[in-house]
């Protein structure tokens, strides 16, 4: 049971550019479900919206709460792309993983997961995030303003203001990650059983399909989270604080 | 769990992400939004004409109203009107027929007393001529003087008589 990820290394010839192929297809995948449930729903523009469209401007409904929930609108707009961007992208990631996985049968190649399952994409994206924050914190209240945010309320807490920002981008990363593994882990465990003999597959039929319920549910819950951190991150870094 | 830092999964996964921004901004919920935003409008552009035709419709119900209002104290008017003219016409009427009747009673007391005077006038005539012929038949006759005037008499009693 134990999965490697097939990864190759030194691409193009580069050392120590290696690259994992499965988060890389998989990657691509979600992007182009995501996109395509965006392109379609806004295929046929309606005054009277039916359908895709309708569910499509449920989801910029609920970023757009999401967001106006951390920070007023006008500071908040520009970051709807980010915001929309980073919860579809995510929700589809972590849904991918779950109806299967596909292995390698003789090398133990995990190709299909869900990509989320995979620390480095995380933390990506929550290093992106957070340095999306400082950027924004630093174009938008002056570097001045910037860091005189690191010794607030007091001077003493500079280093622990430090700390905090690598602990967001940690937090951030991890969490997703550690949900996302643990779903992983749980479906791979109970697909073996089930695969294993008939009896498995009895006793693990209903716990397969429970967790699997719960795994949609945590998927969501994981993506908005990441949404609403994200956002909480910017607005401390954006806005004036009180 | 691999053991070496993996960058090529990093660096694709924010090209992908990035990517996926852009496209999303510009295939999905730019024109989405654009749409939402046209429809807000809309709606409460919609909201404003039916606020005002409300309103339209409150002023001329209104107007409608005085109109009626002003009609009906027109008819009221009218009719009063016509009721005193027709009153008065009626009075008119009977006092000009009274007066109507009265100058043809005045004109019928005219024609007879004038009819009376003719009358007498023409008897003046006749009792003239019938002096000529009594004269003329005394003559003829060659009477005396006793009977002549006892004739006379005769004949003047016969016309005062007649009269």
């Amino acid at each position: 049971m134990d999965h490697e990820a097939p990864i190759v290394y030194d691409l193009f010839g580069i050392p120590g550019f290696h690259i994992n192929l499965s988060n890389v297809i998989m990657l691509t995948i979600a992007a182009i479900i995501v996109f395509c449930i965006g392109y379609f729903s806004a295929k046929h523009l309606k005054m009277k919206p039916t359908g895709m469209q309708n569910m499509f401007e449920w989801v910029i409904d609920f970023i757009k709460n999401a967001i106006n929930s951390t920070m007023d609108w006008k500071t908040g707009e520009r970051f709807f792309g980010l915001g929309i961007t980073i919860f579809l992208f995510i929700l589809v990631s972590n849904m991918l993983g779950i109806p299967f996985m596909l292995v390698h049968e003789e090398t133990h190649e995990v190709w299909w997961k869900s990509p989320t399952a995979d620390p480095i994409i995380t933390m990506t994206f929550a290093a992106m995030v957070i340095v999306l924050t400082h950027y924004y914190g630093i174009k938008m209240q002056g570097t001045k303003k910037y860091f005189k945010g690191f010794v607030k309320p007091f001077p003493l807490l500079l280093p622990l203001n430090i700390v905090e920002e690598f602990a967001n981008t940690i937090t951030l990363g991890m969490r997703l990650f550690g949900n996302l593994y643990a779903k992983e882990i749980l479906l791979t465990l109970l697909a073996g059983v089930g695969g294993a003999t008939i009896l498995g597959a009895v006793g693990a039929g209903i716990p397969m399909i429970a967790w699997q319920a719960f795994s949609i549910f945590i998927g969501s819950l994981q993506a908005f989270i990441f949404l609403i951190l994200s956002m909480v991150y910017l607005s401390h870094k954006v806005m004036d604080e009180h | 769990m691999p053991e070496t830092m993996i960058w090529g999964d990093v660096l694709f996964s924010i090209v992908t992400f990035v990517i996926l921004m852009l496209a999303l901004r510009k295939f999905a919920w730019g024109p989405i939004m654009n749409m939402m935003k046209q429809r807000e409008e809309h709606v409460a552009s919609e909201i404003e004409t039916a606020e005002k035709n409300r309103q339209d419709a409150e002023k001329y119900v209104e107007e409608q109203r005085q109109e009626l209002e002003r009609a009906r104290d027109e008819a009221q008017s009218i009719i009063a009107n016509a009721k005193k003219t027709s009153e008065k016409q009626g009075e008119d009427i009977i006092a000009q027929s009274r007066a109507e009747a009265e100058r043809m009673k005045e004109n019928a007391l005219a024609d007879i007393a004038r009819e009376k005077e003719q009358a007498v006038a023409e008897l003046r005539e006749q009792v003239g001529s019938l002096s000529v012929m009594i004269a003329s038949k005394i003559i003829e006759k060659e009477l005396d003087e006793k009977e002549q005037e006892q004739l006379i008499d005769d004949y003047v009693k016969e016309a005062g008589d007649r009269l």
